[in-house]
């Protein structure tokens, strides 16, 4: 524990804090002293109290409102909070990009994106990743003083602080820029029950070999408690909405269970999810790619094989 | 109005990609134009087939070695009317701000001919796959971003956008000059025809060294890059995989298969 100043950026909707923040927040402290940088409206009592359990010992808060959908504006705002922070880690999502690089502009920092984990070393951060479609292990230093690492969720895992601290509330009043872009229309996204897709311990997903039924793909990610994934194939034919499309141009999931469902394979779809923990497939073609990375494989009817396996998933829990 | 779309030379995605000396592999064997960057080039071609006739020209501009020149030949082969390639040795193993600093210096030299209205980039780069260098981008030439497009079109000096994020569907508007980066839903790129090919082997491509956009040497390539590689090594291949063939009991084998390792 050294008295480097660790910011963390809070993904929240509707003040519900996203998991993947504890993440963040237990990695900063592993690093240095973590605060917890709210954007948005004023943050509930219940969510100060979570950041603080999880090691915040502040939490700044931006009180911008929508201002904050705005990357450059969300980057001028975190600028003016986290100033003293050796290290800003936030939650890799398109969005959050976005602002880590507007934010490496204004302060000459250097950012890394979709990482697994960092730690200080001599004074730099070293930042792991994998890439190539989670084919090659990377380990990159920051050579700037500041760093910017945008993490992706399930990297680390999420312990509350032996002591949790009580986190002073600080407001922060950031001068914010004018924006050249307009948001003229934001339509919410419904959200589904239980644990988002890139956050999600478990991921169940049907592809093509589905033809369009999801209804055992779903039974099995409920057995599981898992969330529910699909390939691009599926979300193209409109079978399921493209928020569930798991790929490379899509959501990336490092799931610990990740189960494939009628999904070929393709070097797309890997990309998304090749580093999940554990990989099981099931598919009609043998010579289906996807079992070339699977860690349990069944060649055969989804009709025949996922009811089984449901069944006996149940009659497991029921225990 | 002079639309550019900027293309990056990648390993294909199904070759063996890797890593050397702390930078991704790149050779003309297996290299290609990103694939994302057909749906930047395919959105710069429908808004110009959408104008009258000579109102819109679409450049194509890469960075990158002599190799790279592969990536402005497929924008050609796609219809775009003139490439532009900036080769320079000093440019390797430039990060993200680097490689948006030489852009943006490639940008104003095409504005000498006349404004360029639009910038349009693909969502990612099928390589590194940060997504950061569209904002990066904009930033240096100091224009509108409108990024992540699934929809774009252009009416009256101002783009509109719709932009798909996980919790919302954003509308996003902002006046011209802008740039613009598509996604892989924004539309579906054509194919080069065969007249298409035999056109784009006539037309020139534009080599520009750093000096000639007016880029310091040191401001970009390796030496300033903000981030360094310092290992890289290929996952190793996943151990003791298991693969059945359903003759009854597939599912029954998966659940044990789960059970076993405490993931039920």
């Amino acid at each position: 524990m050294t008295d480097t100043i660790v910011a963390v950026l809070v993904e929240h909707r509707n003040h519900e804090i996203a998991q993947p923040t504890f993440e963040a927040l237990t990695l900063a402290r592993s690093i240095g002293r973590p605060v917890a940088v709210w954007m948005g409206q004023e943050p509930p009592a219940d969510a100060v109290a979570a950041l603080g359990e999880f090691g915040a010992q502040e939490v700044r808060v931006l009180a911008i409102g929508e201002r904050a959908r705005h990357p450059k504006t969300a980057s001028a705002a975190l600028a003016a909070a986290a100033g003293d922070a050796a290290l800003v880690l936030v939650v890799s999502t398109f969005l959050t990009k976005e602002i880590a690089t507007h934010l490496a502009i204004a302060t000459d920092a250097g950012v890394v994106v979709d990482a697994a984990g960092a730690d200080m070393v001599d004074g730099r951060v070293e930042v792991r990743q994998t890439v190539f479609g989670a084919t090659w292990n990377v380990r990159t230093r920051i050579n700037a003083d500041r760093a910017i690492v945008a993490v992706l969720p399930n990297t680390t895992k999420a312990t509350p602080a032996d002591t949790a601290a009580v986190a002073e509330v600080v407001d922060v009043v950031a001068a914010l820029p004018d924006v050249r872009e307009s948001i003229d229309a934001v339509v919410p996204v419904a959200r589904e029950e239980g644990v988002p897709l890139s956050e999600a311990a478990v991921v169940v997903a049907g592809g093509r070999g589905t033809n369009g039924d999801y209804t055992l793909v779903r039974e099995l990610a409920d057995v599981l408690s898992g969330a529910v994934g699909a390939s691009r194939d599926a979300t193209d034919e409109g079978w399921i909405s493209h928020e569930h499309m798991v790929g490379q141009t899509g959501v990336t999931v490092t799931p610990a269970l990740y189960v494939a469902c009628g999904i070929s394979g393709a070097v797309h779809h890997r990309g998304g999810m090749q580093a999940s923990g554990t990989i099981v497939a099931v598919n009609i073609d043998p010579d289906a790619p996807i079992f070339e990375i699977a860690d349990f494989g069944v060649v055969g009817d989804l009709n025949d094989v996922l009811p089984q396996a449901i069944d006996a998933l149940r009659a497991h829990r029921q225990g | 109005m002079r639309i550019v779309v900027t293309v990056k030379f990648v390993p294909d995605l199904q070759s063996q990609r890797s890593f050397t000396d702390g930078t991704v592999t790149r050779t003309a064997d297996d290299g290609t134009m990103n694939e994302l960057d057909e749906n930047a080039v395919e959105a710069a071609l429908q808004l110009k087939e959408s104008l009258p006739e000579g109102e819109a020209e679409v450049y194509a501009i890469t960075v990158g070695g002599p190799d790279a020149v592969a990536a402005v030949r497929k924008a050609l082969q796609l219809g775009v009317d003139h490439a532009v390639h900036v080769c320079d040795e000093a440019i390797a193993g430039s990060d993200v701000f680097g490689t948006a600093r030489v852009l943006a210096a490639a940008v104003r030299q095409i504005e000498k001919d006349g404004p360029v209205g639009l910038v349009i980039t693909g969502m990612a780069a099928l390589d590194g796959l940060t997504s950061m260098l569209p904002t990066a981008l904009a930033a240096q030439l100091d224009i509108a971003q409108l990024t992540l497009a699934s929809t774009l079109a252009v009416a009256d000096g101002v783009a509109t956008i719709e932009r798909h994020l996980p919790d919302a569907h954003e509308t996003v508007t902002a006046k011209l000059p802008a740039l613009v980066s598509v996604t892989d839903e924004a539309n579906k790129p054509r194919y080069p025809n065969f007249k298409l090919i035999m056109a784009a082997r006539s037309k020139p491509v534009t080599t520009l060294s750093l000096a000639d956009i007016g880029v310091d040497r040191a401001q970009v390539g390796a030496m300033a890059s903000r981030t360094t590689v310092i290992e890289a090594s290929p996952q190793p291949p996943r151990e003791n995989r298991l693969k059945v063939t359903d003759t009854g009991d597939g599912g029954t084998h998966l659940a044990q298969f789960l059970i076993e390792r405490g993931l039920a």
